[in-house]
């Protein structure tokens, strides 16, 4: 039987122990070749952040950050750049004091004598690995980009906390209370599940211009908050709390109150922890909403700073990439320690 | 008793914090009894749900019947089905130069062709990963993760990213050099940028749609297998008469849920392509709204509502048929 | 203090009523179970009383003072749950605290009620544990903790032993008669088991169907059911009942044949019954003499457990199981037939239309009394 050359059995036939066939082959190359189709944009942008502005628009690129190497050379001003040229067919380092034409005049940096007149085909730069740390710090101190980075710390930690509280509320009320409309409001509240923003946005930047949260960045916390994904993820949590608990507190002489706070909230950590860990993506990740409340620069959040700097600096990749990057990390951080929680809590409720 | 540590003092400084917030609830209890509790726990949602969600869908619906340039409802003429009859007049809708509005059925069209490609090609490449994961593979927990990775970043650091892959001087051209291939500015031609537009969707979400079918496909039973192996069904019949419609319900929801995302594309797009670029070769739906409301002094508000108005009857009839399905499923 | 009293307690939920019209009072200090088949509104009715259900109409009063506006803090009870119901994220010691706190007492008096709780019920060397690192007993006893620390007027236990195992349950009964013996506070305990009704109450509330079949002490119960509820539902294997007739009444009670030519006299008074009339017999199988004469018993098979016997078996002729039981060693063959005769005074007689027993003559009843 000839099997593991259809396209088809590679899919759907299960591993044999001891036997490696075509379709475990083909399925290794699809994983392989799909991780590095994930990978490589994001590490070349990576490296690249790292690289000095000079060097960032290099064609062909180099893969590691590197920067031409300079040295001060004895009875020169300025300090000289360094290059390997071949001499009388012996390869050496020189330093090169200037270029005229074709021809480049070289002086030996540690025994600087009269220059050297070399041909320029036969020299090639000296390069070190550099890291060009300024591409972070310069967009950070002299454009605006500590100020988007607050921002967005801002409204990531207070929207969360805000979601947190209010949607564990509302959930506690919808699964351990039974009064007059409660199956009605659950309804209401995952019903607005099926309205996206892209609908409403009109709308809701009146109602946000209306209760005068424009330009704000409370603007982008408060509508934000309440989420029927939350509500919705909660309940299920808190349904699983059994009610004789709540009795016991009852009886206990806990008020309604503190019964939430001291009893439901604990035991609903897990289910919070994976919530927060959404509403911190959402929030952090959020770009047309910001896009549209938000129109002064000192209000701006991380998302949409990065959208109007690369307008503004188009061609400085080298900042750009950097800003790239402090926005990703925090991100790929929480990703590399709560995977686990992550994919299980997607693949749970089918959100994201 | 052993010494304070910092998670008890966190602890305190929440006890001292839920004190603080706890004695007017308690007050409330005491006045209004304990049945009345649920409604006040439910209002701080609901009253944030009621302003920024029910109510700008109420005024939605009005806002495209009304025209000028006026932000309230009150600086605003009515004007009937005017925006709609606007958006809608064309002598052929097949060529949007001829409509009246010509820029919202460049965006409409655009839509549907990236729709159609960037459903297709996800569904493609999120089923044969999930059925390459669904083996028993070795690392299928890092490999999940690897494809899962990409969904969590945001839009513009993915717009951003892309852009420098594929950048004059990108890593794409230094490769294609290598194969000694000339340079190209991918993102300024019209074919290239529209398919790279998908390539960066597909990208972006499959990890996503990879794991739904990843989950549907773990819950078929593992002796259904058995019995087919036994039955010496051959690979081809296993997978089109076992997995696919064990799978199809999932698939069907999946299918669904992509196409809402995909009408709703704007955000790495609009990042990637420098706002639609070249031209109008990827302008989109969401971006017209955007464009026509906020883009620029043009303040259409009742033309941007218009078209969010049939937008959302198109995601609501997909909605509709999507919950049907997952009725159907659950029966 | 923690005498109470029911007054036409009804609860609907909906147009489902569980509870008509419940009239009970509890004396102070009394140890009352709550007895009753799955589904008869003994836990309902136990959590009216701690004020976790609303009441549809009626009254409560727990040491005079009406409380169906009361919390169930408020209420001076403390509860036991089936499930415990322990608090998974405090330590033993904070379960305990939890109540008293919120009750705004002193540091120290916290300290010093849970170290008493905790030595009268041996969990000192757990206080800082948390419940799931407890045994199912000693979790058991935590949660009687957690009411003891609270003082209360009145025990409410719901099914508390029903997640142990079976020699945990024995010990445990022992433990909370103990308690009831050192505490002298009420205490009303809900089971759907007999036994524990049986071995722990000073007095038995027997539920059916939302109302009060019948009250009083244990041997009450066994001796004088009131109908045919209480009869088979007190008293394992359950009484056995036979079809009869009453064919002469006399000053000392009825004759009642049941056929097979074999009166059986019941001390049943003579005012309540008139020849003629059909009737329910019910015997225990433990009130069977095997002898010469009497009822033909065919047997089927029996048990033996060693002190004592159950024999399974049909009168001859008929259908309906018998149980016959005896003492000691016994082994009939499948098929034999016996003569059993009810043991005298020890025949109950029942309506087999209202269901009620009945009322057995005055020198009978004072007869069973010195029995008991």
């Amino acid at each position: 039987m000839s099997q593991g050359l259809s396209p088809i059995a590679f899919l759907t036939r299960t591993r044999r122990p001891g036997r490696i066939g075509l379709t475990d082959i083909l399925s290794w190359a699809w994983l392989v070749l799909g991780t590095l189709a994930v990978l490589i944009p994001v590490v070349w942008a990576g490296l690249s952040s790292f690289k000095p502005a000079a060097e960032i628009t290099r064609f062909p690129p180099t893969l590691l950050p590197r920067a031409a190497v300079q040295q001060t050379v004895p009875g020169f001003d300025a300090p000289l750049s360094l290059w390997t040229v071949d001499v009388d067919g012996k390869s050496r380092e020189m330093a090169m004091v200037r270029r005229i034409g074709l021809k480049a005049q070289m002086v030996d940096p540690s025994n600087p004598g009269p220059p050297v007149s070399v041909d320029v085909k036969s020299m090639s730069p000296v390069q070190r690995l550099t890291i060009a740390t300024e591409n972070y710090t310069d967009p950070l101190t002299r454009f605006d980009f500590l100020t988007f980075l607050k921002n967005s710390v801002f409204v990531t930690f207070v929207a969360t906390l805000l979601t947190l509280a209010v949607n564990a509320l509302a959930a506690f009320a919808l699964s351990k209370y039974r009064f007059r409309g409660e199956k009605a409001i659950f309804v209401l509240i995952i019903s607005t599940l099926m309205i996206p923003l892209t609908v409403v946005m009109v709308p809701a930047y009146l109602v946000v211009v209306g209760v005068g949260l424009v330009d704000s960045l409370w603007g982008i916390i408060i509508p934000t908050i309440a989420s029927p994904t939350g509500v919705f993820l909660l309940r299920q949590y808190m349904l699983t709390i059994p009610d004789e608990l709540i009795e016991a507190a009852r009886v206990d002489a806990a008020s309604e109150f503190r019964i939430f706070w001291r009893i439901v909230l604990p035991l609903t950590a897990p289910a919070l922890a994976v919530l927060a860990i959404f509403s911190v993506l959402w929030r952090w990740n959020d770009f047309l909403w910001p896009l549209i409340v938000l129109s002064s620069r000192e209000n701006f959040t991380l998302q949409v700073g990065l959208n109007a700097f690369q307008g503004e600096f188009s061609v400085q990749w080298n900042y750009i990439l950097a800003m790239t990057f402090l926005s990703l990390a925090p991100v790929t951080v929480v990703f590399l320690f709560l995977q686990k929680y992550i994919t299980t809590g997607i693949a749970g409720t089918g959100m994201k | 008793m052993s010494t304070p540590k910092a998670t008890d003092l966190g602890g305190r400084a929440l006890d001292f914090v839920m004190g603080v917030v706890e004695a007017p609830i308690n007050g409330f209890e005491r006045l209004m009894g304990r049945k009345r509790m649920p409604y006040l726990f439910l209002a701080p949602n609901l009253i944030l749900f009621g302003i920024f969600t029910f109510l700008p869908i109420a005024i939605a619906v009005g806002y495209a019947f009304t025209g000028g340039t006026g932000l309230f409802v009150s600086e605003r003429p009515f004007v009937g089905f005017d925006n709609f009859r606007q958006l809608l007049q064309c002598e052929d809708y097949l060529r949007p130069g001829s409509c009246r509005e010509s820029l919202f059925w460049t965006a409409v069209w655009n839509t549907l062709w990236f729709v159609g490609f960037n459903v297709a090609a996800t569904l493609l490449v999120a089923l044969v990963t999930a059925l390459i994961l669904n083996r028993a593979m070795a690392a299928r927990g890092f490999f999940r993760a690897m494809f899962f990775y990409p969904v969590l970043l945001s839009p513009v650091v993915i717009g951003l990213i892309w852009k420098w892959f594929l950048d004059r001087n990108g890593l794409l051209n230094a490769f294609l050099q290598m194969l000694g291939v000339p340079p190209e500015i991918f993102l300024l031609d019209v074919g290239w940028s529209r398919f790279f537009v998908v390539v960066v969707s597909v990208w972006f979400h499959m990890g996503f749609y990879t794991l739904i079918l990843l989950a549907g496909l773990q819950a078929i039973p593992k002796d259904l297998y058995e019995a087919a192996a036994i039955d010496a069904a051959s690979p081809r019949r296993t997978l089109f008469r076992i997995t696919l419609p064990l799978l199809g319900p999932n698939l069907l929801v999946v299918l669904i849920l992509l196409m809402i995302r995909s009408v709703q594309i704007f955000d790495e797009a609009w990042v990637l392509t420098n706002g639609g670029g070249p031209g109008t070769a990827n302008s989109f739906i969401v971006q017209y709204i955007y464009q026509m409301a906020f883009g620029s002094d043009l303040r259409l508000f009742g033309l941007a509502s218009a078209a969010s108005v049939l937008m959302g009857l198109v995601l609501l009839a997909l909605t509709l048929i999507q919950l049907r399905l997952g009725r159907k499923m659950e029966s | 203090m923690g005498n109470l009293k029911l007054t036409n307690v009804t609860k609907a939920f909906g147009a489902l009523t569980v509870l008509h019209g419940i009239d009970l009072t509890i004396d102070n200090g009394k140890f009352v179970v709550f007895v009753g088949p799955s589904g008869c509104g003994k836990s309902t009715l136990l959590r009216i009383i701690a004020g976790l259900e609303d009441i549809s109409a009626g009254g409560i009063e727990i040491g005079g003072r009406d409380v169906v506006q009361l919390s169930p803090a408020e209420r001076k009870i403390a509860m036991v749950f089936q499930s415990y119901a322990l608090y998974p994220h405090m330590s033993v010691r904070k379960n305990l605290a939890f109540g008293l706190e919120n009750l705004k007492f002193k540091r120290s008096e916290i300290e010093t009620r849970i170290g008493e709780a905790a030595r009268m019920l041996a969990i000192e060397p757990y206080l800082d544990r948390k419940p799931r690192q407890l045994s199912g007993g000693q979790r058991q006893r935590v949660a009687i903790g957690r009411a003891i620390v609270r003082n209360p007027d009145i025990f409410l236990f719901d099914e508390p032993l029903s997640n142990l195992d079976a020699a945990l349950r024995v010990q445990t009964r022992a433990e909370i008669t103990r308690l009831h013996r050192q505490l002298r506070t009420t205490m009303i305990y809900v089971t759907h088991d007999q036994v524990e009704a049986m071995t722990m109450a000073d007095e038995i509330v027997v539920l059916n169907a939302g109302r009060i079949e019948q009250v009083g002490t244990p041997l009450e119960l066994f001796d004088n059911p009131r109908n045919l509820f209480v009869a088979g539902f007190l008293g394992s294997p359950r009484m056995n009942m036979l079809k009869g007739e009453v064919t002469a009444v006399g000053e000392a009670g009825v004759t009642i044949d049941a056929g097979y030519g074999a009166p059986l006299s019941a001390s049943i008074d003579p005012a309540a019954a008139k020849v003629g009339q059909a009737v329910l017999v019910g015997i225990r199988p433990a009130h069977f003499a095997v002898g010469d004469e009497g009822l033909p018993f065919v047997v089927q098979y029996h048990e033996s457990l060693g002190t004592e016997t159950y024999v399974y078996g049909t009168l001859e002729g008929r259908d309906e199981q018998i149980i016959v039981h005896q003492t000691g060693h016994f082994a009939p063959r499948p098929g034999d037939l016996l003569r059993i005769m009810p043991l005298s005074g020890r025949v109950h007689v029942f309506d087999p239309d209202s269901g009620l027993a009945l009322p057995q003559s005055v020198s009978q009843r004072s007869d069973v009394h010195e029995h008991a």
